[in-house]
């Protein structure tokens, strides 16, 4: 039944296609994405998406911004794993002033990274769910992000876009309650994550509905430089994480989930092994944490105390200057790149030595994959092709910068 | 670093020594930078010879010169096997923006070499379908561009000379 109908068979030069405007604003594109689709009956003959609804222009925004004031602009790249975004972006900046973080700070970042990361992909698979029409394990696995998102709140208090940390590692140690939330999910989330898996993993309907449906070859997804679950789903173990460990993942054993044949169900597979993965990572973190500061030795970032600030005149000049955002950078040019919840996140940031970016790009991993789209669903269902595009995990904001 | 820089200096002096502009490491990239009408050459032998095979595209951007005066693209390839990664630069006077596709090479560079016309106005010959991405289509400027800058530079309530803008 998913098998790719052969367009040439079944379409002849007489045959008149109808227009579907699939979006922008469809409750199933999880979205504001617009395809235009040429449709032969329930088949799809081609599809052209426009994209750009809520471009915000970040990468203009941030030649103004001084250093610290964009993170929040990398929040709003892909918000369902705002803090893999912030810290890949002090990570670039630390890169470019040659700052040597300390390892307690670096562990801390891990389990941050891997928090967001399981939100990331509770989101994603639990629509694939719904998109199939089991709004169960969806409803059932939401509670899980929402201790993820308190966990974030009792760090820096924000849930979403979370600014979370600052350059050179944290402004404070965590408190008690951020760690009793922390080791209560770490305890509780497998059974959650269990109870999940028993929905869906093995269930005869959804691997009849997600099996062969919008897959993609290797050689394919390479040629469109995929990224992240979805290049590991293709069976390429390519992981940032790996490959250029940063912020001390050398020092964790884990494994890298790849699937086969990069369909539906193979990307929603490499999440959910995933997920397994990065509970193991944090468990491997909060055993293994090392003791010292939290924050590196880079005073021009770091906001000193509010009592120095009153009595002691270095942090006060260090206070203005970082609240004013005078704090000049080396000049160079770098290029980072952190494994996000979908794919390569990287940036390149050019600077002039001064207080501001003189150019920084996002490379943001579902713009680049995105376009593959069109291919995949080319002569499939139009049902199949939503989930295609769900289990693909394209994040407007990402997309659309 | 040192050793991959070596090794692909070497490689692209035997094919392309009059196109190297230069060759250096910036962090920990080996970075090179092109002459714009050999970028395509470079970037075919990068990515089909066997022992170099510079097989994916990570990323394609543009950018603008401090002097203004010229544009340039920048490519970011990626040898995964080996993890070798290397950037590529070619620069382009800006009254005559104009590239080689790398569309024939990686399907990926499409949609970047699209943004990259929407914001830089580079025009990438032999793209098949050169059109803005992000922004509107009636746009009729290039908004990265350093001769557009953030603000609204007829505003009378700020003195930037204060700011150090």
């Amino acid at each position: 039944m998913k098998e790719k109908i052969d367009i040439n068979q079944t379409v002849t030069e007489e045959k008149e296609y109808s227009t579907l405007n699939l979006g922008p604003t469809h409750p199933a594109t999880h979205g504001i994405f617009q395809n235009v689709l040429k449709m032969d009956g329930e088949i799809i003959h081609e599809a052209t998406p426009t994209i750009g609804y809520i471009h915000r222009a970040f990468e203009k925004l941030a030649e103004r911004r001084p250093y610290a004031q964009i993170t929040p602009i990398t929040d709003r790249l892909n918000y369902c794993s705002s803090p893999i975004n912030n810290m890949g972006w002090y990570m670039t900046v630390e890169k470019l002033l040659g700052a040597k973080i300390p390892k307690r700070a670096e562990y801390h970042r891990v389990i941050i990274m891997e928090l967001s990361r399981i939100a990331d992909h509770i989101i994603c698979n639990s629509v694939i769910g719904v998109d199939t029409g089991a709004m169960t394990g969806f409803l059932y696995i939401f509670q899980w992000r929402e201790k993820i998102y308190e966990i974030f709140e009792e760090i820096c208090g924000a849930r979403l876009t979370t600014n979370i940390g600052r350059i050179g590692g944290f402004d404070q140690e965590w408190n008690k309650k951020t760690w009793d939330l922390i080791n209560t999910f770490l305890e509780e989330y497998p059974k959650g994550l269990t109870e999940f898996s028993n929905l869906l993993e093995r269930n005869k309907i959804f691997m009849d509905r997600t099996i062969n449906c919008g897959p993609i070859t290797a050689e394919m997804a390479l040629s469109y430089s995929f990224t992240g679950p979805n290049l590991r789903a293709a069976g390429i173990d390519y992981d940032v994480r790996v490959m250029n460990p940063y912020s001390s993942y050398e020092d964790f054993d884990f494994q890298i989930p790849v699937g086969k044949s990069g369909d539906t169900y193979d990307r929603f597979m490499v999440r959910q092994e995933e997920m397994w993965q990065s509970l193991s990572i944090i468990k491997q973190a909060i055993k293994k944490m090392p003791d010292g500061p939290m924050h590196a030795d880079l005073p021009d970032f770091f906001m000193p105390p509010k009592e120095q600030v009153y009595n002691n005149m270095e942090a006060l000049i260090y206070h203005f200057k970082i609240v004013m955002g005078e704090t000049d950078v080396p000049k160079g040019e770098v290029y980072h790149c952190v494994e996000g919840g979908n794919g390569e996140l990287g940036f390149y940031l050019i600077s002039d030595g001064g207080r501001t970016p003189f150019r920084l790009h996002f490379r943001r991993p579902c713009f680049i994959y995105y376009q593959a789209y069109p291919e995949m669903v080319k002569g499939i269902m139009l049902s199949d092709a939503i989930l295609t595009m769900s289990s693909m995990n394209v994040i407007a904001g990402e997309l659309d910068a | 670093m040192n050793e991959l820089l070596n090794t692909v200096n070497t490689r692209l002096n035997e094919q392309f020594a009059d196109s190297i502009v230069s060759a250096e490491l910036l962090y920990d990239y080996p970075v090179f930078t092109i002459k714009h009408d050999k970028i395509h050459e470079v970037l075919t032998f990068l990515k089909n010879d066997e022992a170099l095979n510079f097989h994916f595209l990570t990323d394609l951007t543009g950018m603008q010169t401090p002097d203004e005066k010229h544009l340039g693209v920048i490519y970011h390839l990626h040898n995964m096997p080996k993890n070798n990664r290397i950037r590529l630069k070619t620069f382009m006077p800006i009254e005559k923006p104009e590239v080689h596709t790398a569309t024939d090479l990686w399907p990926a560079a499409n949609w970047m070499e699209r943004e990259t016309y929407d914001f830089f106005g580079i025009k990438f010959k032999g793209h098949p379908n050169l059109k803005r991405i992000l922004n509107m289509d009636e746009m009729d400027i290039f908004p990265l561009r350093k001769e557009y800058p953030l603000e609204d530079q007829e505003r009378t309530d700020k003195d930037n000379s204060m700011f150090g803008r």
